[in-house]
Order: structure tokens, then C-alpha cells, then sequence
């Protein structure tokens, strides 16, 4: 095996101790990535290994999230073509978007990775690939014509201040992701709202089409113009403005069916999600008092990126609870306080984004409730035999 | 009617040279070893001499902090070596067998009238007493102490295990009277766990529930269904100041022989499975004997390594070619070392020859199907990420990320309110098995249980 011999011999010099030993983290991530290690089982514990490593639950991860990308950039061709008035066809509208979409991904993974790569050689440690799915995530949730700096800004705000300062990835508290969206929409305000932003060349389009608004499903809805919502089917499939990978509610669900199928993302939290929008909007539907609050409960779950962050983002393992009846809790809040905020919030059409970051400061809370409710079952036992 | 508890969590690993149901015969090796670090929360204190002569029963080792309990050779013989290894800790003590059948013979008379200490008196005197396994920690238990129950396994659900069944057929009259010595020991119950597919045994029936005290409960489910723990944990869960017992079933069996026939007879069943054997099967052995006698069982394929395991695939030791099989241990396990590379591993769609519990690879297709695993991790060592995945295969009512986290930060009081008194490693070895990150589960724990005994004593 040629390739194997060659990593064998360059290995010595990276090593610790060696010429370029402080490469060493660096070289690991490279040399694992290539080849599984030759790690075998100590002499004590379990002498055999489930054949899953976290290289392959964040494969997967960046499997489901293919849909919504390629569907993404066609939706960010096609939108731009509509605003445009023009008509190409199926693989120019692709292509557009793949153009567009693509240096947003490049710049996301290499300044994410040459964070993680530099803060896990000085401390010591192994790269982990939890970055492999965030850097696919960023560009995903944001609008396509963000600036490559600024995107750039967020990451590593995201990274350095959201997950690094709390020793790495699994300490951190918040979903790195959606850090790097509350930077630029905090920052940049102007960069992420407004009708202009969600549709590439838009802003300073001097060839738009008449009458072409550029307004995504919910800044209609917070406006109260309900009667201007596109077409439901229109909504499900995503042929709507807004962030890049957000808008179609078939592309998230077929990436929800292989996370849930494989196991890898808590299907209760996706389920306690939508039931939890679901009870908040009926709610509000019962009162009523504008066409936005009369609006089906159902339509929130196809607008904005409610599905993209119930799939993809509120479950992020080491964010979200980690107890089973903990994960139902967080899941069912995060659907509450969406529609809470998309209802009742002057300033953001969205909600998911705060909705979720708020409820990751609350995971640990709820774990810590149900962990104490264990520990009072212990302790009642005794009294009890 | 029997209780039965249905276990939902759990994981049954399906490997490659499972065991026939016959017995092999094995050769009589000439050396036998006792190994001190196979009795956890002891310190031995060495009674013999290299060229001292022994008898089967003689006393090789005292614990120094309680003279009382002695660990007896299981041959008689001389011994002919004692090794001892850093700091001149003491590894193993060899006795070369004289093949002669030289017992001390113990004075048990009517011991169904004796009284709980006379009992105790004989067991102590035997060398019988490791048998007696404490929970919580999992140490050599305290004669002292009066447990509030005792409870023996009467499956093993390990992968490769012992199928009591089988292997109990002729010892069954020796067990009920193990079990009858065993109900004299506590004033709680003794406590048989059975699986659901021994309802219909001839040998773990409910003849049983004849002795005074005895409770058979039935277990449906997976492993580690068959764990002491696990069944105590639904029978009767220990709590802070609590003392349980576990026995295992073979040492029952022997004292069952005890006070039947006044000898420590170090007799047991063991199997020697795994893919790596050449015909998987059971044998009659003593307890101590060297792993060498099968050499001729075990594969030799071009270079292939092999890894010797006293004890099961998921919590056992590994010992070499010339070791001897633990004093707990009933399985010899023989499965092939995992050192080499493989090319993009973790990207290949299929690795039909790997198993996994998630559905990330294709495992799920065929439940059935066996699988000759390896000793490779799969991956490599990172933060613990992923959640929810230990819960999957511990049915106890315990949060082992939490219990771990507590252990990583010693946090007394959190270890105690999470339930550290319940487990031990074998518990929990299967979150060590499905571990995506590939910690070392077991390791913590132990390091938590030792913490937790440093801090009560002191």
C-alpha cells in the first residue's frame, strides 16, 4: 500500500518531539481522515468496538443536508432569474445559483477549519469533525447575498467565542451555527432583513422585473398581508426567497427522514418541535384578532426556517437536552417560543434562530430538572422499603 | 407464577464461534495460577513459599486487612513460582500440579442446622469466601456484614457466554444445596434471576422456591439482562448504606460441593468461543488453569494476531498465551487483534463485515447475521458529542453520562445521587461498545467506584 508507506514515513517528523511535531493535531485529523487508525482495544474494558465513529455521524449529518443545498442553489438561480424576468434554462438556473452559493461554502470551511485545526494544535488535542457539519450550515441559513467578509466575521465570531473559549467542541453551550446568523443579524443588520437581501443581485438590481418585491413568505405575514403569501405548495417545495437552504420544506423533510432513520438526530425533537408550534399557533388561531394571528398554525411550519432549525439545528446533540424526557421539554419550547416571536415580536419576522439559542441556554436547566427528579426517585426508595 | 420483568434496552452482539453444546476434552496442564488482581478491594498477603508443598484448599494468599478471608489452591502440588512484577506487586502464584486428588477435608457434618456463622466459619476457612461479591463496588464483600440480599444470575447474556442450562445438567442437586447454604447467609432473599427462555428448564425450576427465602424472578430482554446488577436494580435496588451479594452460579455450585463433601473443589465449566477458535465448545477445567491447554484449538492464519480474553468480549482481560483464566472467568475468548489501517474506513458505504448498533451502517439489514469483530476501536478518541446512545443499552433507571461526568469531576456527593452503588463496569460496558467517541467507560467507573471506597474509609 504506497500510501500507507508514505504517511509512515512522514509520520516520525510530526509527531511530538518531532521536527514538525507541532503539526501533530493537525497531521491526526489528515492521517485519520485517510486511514482508521490501527487503535486496538485495551487490555481491560470492551475488547470489541461498534463500528461507528463521529467522522461518520457528521458524514451522514452532511448527507441530509444535501437536498436543501441542491436545492438551494437552484432555488437561488431561479429566484434571481424570476426577479430578473428572465427565463433560462434548468442547468443555467443551477449553475447560477452553484456559482453563487459556492464561495460562500469555501470561505465558511476554511476560515471555520483553520480556527479549529489552530486551537486544537495549541491545545493539544484532536480535531474534532464536528465543524465538517457547522460549515455547512452556516452558508445554508444565510441569505446568498451575504459579503464573503462578513461571512467570514461570523465564523469566527462562531467559532472562537461560541465554541473554542469553552474548551472545544461538545462544551460548548450554544449551536455554533446559528452564532455565526445572531453575529451578522446583530452586526449587520442591514445584511440579513428587509425584502432586498433574500434574492441574489436584488439589491443593486437595476434591471428588476415590475412589480418583483423580493419578500419572503414571513415579512408578508408580519405585515399582515396574508393575502399575499405565495401558494402553499409553493412554500412546501421552496420556491420562495429566503436563506439559501432553508426554503423547501420536502428537501429538509427527505435530509429529517435519513437523520431520524439513522438515528442520529433525536426524532423527539423534531416531533416536540412541531408539536409545540403546532399547540402555540392553534392557540393563538383560537383568539384571533389579525389575518396573521387567524393564519392556519400549520403555515408556520413551512415558512422562514422553522423546518431547517427543528431538523437540523435544534437537535444538535451536544446543544440540545441530553435526557430522553429532557429532549421532549426542549423540543416542545423551542416550537412555543417560534410562534411567540414571530406573532407577538415587532423586530424579527424569524423567530427560529432566537428561539433555538434561547433554548440551548435552557437545556441544561431542563436536564438538571429531570436528573433531580431521578435523583429524588433514589432517595424516596429508600424511605419507602 | 413467576415474575417476569421485560428489559426493552439492551444489545445483543452476534459474534462468530459461538459455543457447541458438547464438552471438549482439554489436556491436564502440570501449572495452575491464582492471581491476586483478580479480587478487586483486597490487598494479598502472600502465606506460602516457592517449594512449599499445598494441598487443594491450602491457603496461597490472606487479604492483610482481614486475615480471615483466604484465597486456596486449586490443585495440590508445590508452588514452583511467585511472581511479582513493579514495586514488587504481586501477580500470580504458580502451583505445579502433583495430579494427585489431596484435598483438606472441612468438617461440615449437619450443616443445615448450623448457624449463619458456623456457616460463614467454614466458608471463610475453605477459601470459599471470594466467592461472595459485594454491591455496591463490586469487591470481595465484608464476612461481617450481614447483606439484605443475595442474588445470583442464573443467565449469562454476554456475547459467547455459558449456557447454564447445558452446562449445569449434572451439578443441579450440588446447586440447590449452594443455594440452600446461600439462604442462611442473609435475612433478605436469595434472589435468582432466570431468563424467559428457562421457564420450561429442568434444572432452574421451581423446586427452587422449596428453600426458605428463595425468589426466582424471570428476565425477558437483552444483554446485560443477565447482569447481577441489572437484576437487582428491578428486584431489589441498592441504596446508600444498602449491602447486596452476588454469586455467581458456578460458585454456588461449589458450595453446594462444600458442604456436601467437606472439599474446596475448584472444578468448573468453561467455553472456549470466539471466531478465532477452531471448534468452539465447552470444557471441564480447574479454576486457575493455564489458557495454554488450547493452544491447539486456536487459529493460526498467516500472521493474523490473536487476542486471548479471560472472560467475555465486552468487559473481559486480556491475557497471553501462557496466561491463566481469572477465577471469575467461564469464557475464553479468542478474536483477532484489530491493528491495521483501513483505507477511508469510515466512508465506505458498506463495511458489511462491522457491526453497528446505529443505523448508519448496514448492520440493520440482516439482525441474524454473525459477525467475526475485531479488536480495532473503528475511530478514534474524541469529546464526548453525541447523546442519548448509552441510555439505548442500560436498562436501569440511571443516567450514565451524568454518573460519568460526576466521576470525571469527583464529585462524591453527584456519583452517590446518580447511582454509583448499582454499578460496576460489566453494567455499563456496552455504552463502551456503542460509544461513538470512543471512551474508555469502563476505566471511569472504576476510577469513580475506587474514589468512592478511598473516601468512605477515610
Amino acid at each position: 500500500m504506497r500510501l500507507r508507506e508514505i504517511i509512515e514515513k512522514i509520520k516520525p517528523a510530526f509527531s511530538k518531539g518531532g521536527k514538525l511535531g507541532m503539526f501533530s493535531s493537525t497531521f491526526e485529523a489528515f492521517e485519520s481522515f485517510i486511514f482508521v487508525p490501527n487503535t486496538v482495544a485495551k487490555n481491560k474494558g470492551s475488547h470489541i468496538h461498534d463500528s461507528i465513529d463521529l467522522k461518520r455521524t457528521m458524514s451522514i449529518v452532511i448527507m441530509a443536508l444535501m437536498p436543501a443545498l441542491i436545492f438551494g442553489m437552484w432555488n437561488t438561480g431561479y429566484q434571481h432569474f424570476l426577479s430578473v424576468g428572465e427565463e433560462v434554462s434548468f442547468i443555467d438556473t443551477f449553475f447560477y445559483g452553484f456559482v453563487k452559493v459556492l464561495p460562500l461554502i469555501i470561505v465558511s470551511y476554511v476560515t471555520g477549519l483553520a480556527i479549529e485545526f489552530a486551537s486544537a494544535q495549541i491545545r493539544g488535542h484532536e480535531v474534532n469533525e464536528g465543524y465538517l457539519v457547522t460549515g455547512m450550515i452556516i452558508p445554508l441559513i444565510m441569505p446568498v447575498d451575504v459579503p464573503l467578509w462578513i461571512l467570514a466575521l461570523s465564523v469566527i465570531f462562531a467559532v472562537v467565542i461560541g465554541k473554542e473559549i469553552f474548551g472545544g467542541t461538545g462544551m460548548n453551550i450554544w449551536n455554533p451555527a446559528l452564532l455565526s446568523r445572531a453575529f451578522v443579524f446583530f452586526a449587520y443588520p442591514s445584511k440579513i432583513s428587509g425584502d432586498k437581501i433574500w434574492i441574489a443581485g436584488l439589491e443593486n438590481a437595476q434591471n428588476a422585473a415590475d412589480g418583483f418585491s423580493g419578500a419572503t413568505p414571513l415579512s408578508y405575514a408580519a405585515a399582515n398581508e396574508i393575502d399575499k403569501l405565495p401558494d402553499t405548495l409553493d412554500m412546501f417545495i421552496g420556491i420562495i426567497p429566503g436563506s439559501i437552504g432553508e426554503t423547501s420544506t420536502i428537501a429538509i423533510l427527505l435530509g429529517a427522514s435519513i437523520l431520524i432513520f439513522t438515528g442520529i438526530a433525536s426524532w423527539k425533537i423534531m416531533v416536540s418541535t412541531v408539536a409545540g408550534a403546532l399547540f402555540t399557533g392553534l392557540l393563538v388561531n383560537m383568539l384571533g384578532g389579525s389575518p396573521y394571528l387567524e393564519m392556519p398554525a400549520w403555515q408556520h411550519l413551512i415558512m422562514g426556517g422553522f423546518a431547517f432549525g427543528a431538523v437540523f439545528m435544534a437537535t444538535d446533540p451536544v446543544t440540545s437536552a441530553q435526557t430522553e424526557t429532557g429532549k421532549w421539554l426542549y423540543g416542545f419550547l423551542i416550537g412555543v417560543v417560534v410562534i411567540i416571536i414571530r406573532l407577538f415580536n415587532p423586530g424579527f419576522p424569524e423567530g427560529m434562530m432566537m428561539a433555538i439559542l434561547l433554548m440551548n441556554t435552557f437545556a441544561p436547566l431542563i436536564d438538571h430538572c429531570v436528573v433531580q427528579s431521578n435523583i429524588k426517585k433514589r432517595m424516596k426508595r429508600k424511605l419507602i422499603l | 407464577m413467576l415474575k417476569i420483568i421485560k428489559l426493552k434496552k439492551g444489545l445483543d452482539i452476534k459474534l462468530k464461534g459461538e459455543p457447541e453444546k458438547i464438552f471438549g476434552a482439554a489436556e491436564k496442564p502440570a501449572k495452575y495460577a491464582l492471581k491476586p488482581a483478580d479480587f478487586v478491594g483486597i490487598t494479598p498477603k502472600l502465606s506460602v513459599q516457592e517449594g512449599d508443598h499445598v494441598k487443594i484448599g491450602s491457603p496461597l494468599f490472606l487479604d492483610k486487612n482481614r486475615p480471615e478471608i483466604k484465597f486456596v489452591s486449586p490443585v495440590s502440588g508445590t508452588i514452583s513460582a511467585i511472581n511479582r512484577g513493579e514495586k514488587r506487586k504481586l501477580l500470580s502464584i504458580v502451583v505445579t500440579s502433583d495430579a494427585q486428588e489431596d484435598y483438606i477435608k472441612h468438617d461440615v457434618g449437619e450443616w443445615e442446622k448450623m448457624t449463619r456463622e458456623q456457616i460463614i466459619n467454614i466458608i471463610l476457612e475453605s477459601g470459599s469466601f471470594p466467592f461472595f461479591i459485594q454491591r455496591p463496588y463490586g469487591i470481595i464483600a465484608n464476612p461481617a456484614d450481614i447483606p439484605k440480599a443475595v442474588f445470583v444470575s442464573c443467565f449469562d447474556s454476554s456475547p459467547l457466554a455459558v449456557d447454564y442450562d447445558f452446562a449445569m445438567q449434572y451439578d443441579a442437586e450440588y446447586l440447590k444445596a449452594g443455594i440452600k447454604v446461600l439462604s442462611k447467609l442473609t435475612n433478605g432473599n436469595v434472589n435468582l434471576g432466570i431468563s424467559k427462555k428457562m421457564l420450561n428448564s429442568t434444572i432452574f425450576n421451581t423446586e427452587f422456591l422449596d428453600i426458605k427465602n428463595v425468589v426466582i424472578t424471570a428476565f425477558a430482554g437483552k444483554h446485560p439482562s443477565g447482569n447481577a446488577g441489572v437484576q437487582i436494580n428491578h428486584v431489589n435496588p441498592v441504596n446508600k448504606g444498602d449491602i447486596v451479594w452476588t454469586v455467581k452460579l458456578q460458585h454456588a455450585v461449589m458450595l453446594g460441593k462444600l458442604f456436601e463433601k467437606g472439599i474446596y473443589d475448584a472444578n468448573k465449566i468453561v467455553v472456549l468461543a470466539g471466531s478465532q477458535v477452531e471448534r468452539p465448545c465447552y470444557y471441564r477445567i480447574v479454576s486457575g488453569a493455564p489458557v495454554s491447554i488450547f493452544a491447539g484449538q486456536i487459529k493460526k492464519e498467516n500472521e493474523k494476531e490473536n487476542r486471548i480474553i479471560s472472560g467475555n468480549v465486552l468487559s473481559g482481560s486480556r491475557i497471553d498465551e501462557d496466561g491463566y483464566l481469572g477465577f471469575y472467568d467461564e469464557q475464553i475468548c479468542v478474536i483477532p487483534e484489530g491493528n491495521y489501517y483501513e483505507l477511508f474506513g469510515w466512508a465506505k458505504p458498506f463495511r458489511m463485515k462491522k457491526f453497528s448498533m446505529s443505523r448508519s451502517y448496514f448492520s440493520w439489514i440482516m439482525p441474524d447475521k454473525k459477525y467475526e469483530l475485531d479488536t480495532n476501536y473503528n475511530g478514534s478518541v474524541r469529546a464526548f458529542v453525541m447523546n442519548g446512545q448509552y441510555e439505548k443499552v442500560l436498562p436501569m433507571n440511571i443516567y450514565p453520562v451524568y454518573l460519568l461526568k460526576a466521576i470525571l469531576a469527583s464529585d462524591i456527593d453527584k456519583m452517590e445521587q446518580l447511582g454509583i452503588y448499582e454499578v460496576i463496569e460489566e453494567d455499563l460496558a456496552l455504552c463502551e461498545f456503542v460509544c461513538t467517541s470512543k471512551i474508555d467507560v469502563q476505566k471511569i467507573l472504576r476510577d469513580g467506584i475506587d474514589l468512592m471506597i478511598k473516601e468512605m474509609t477515610s
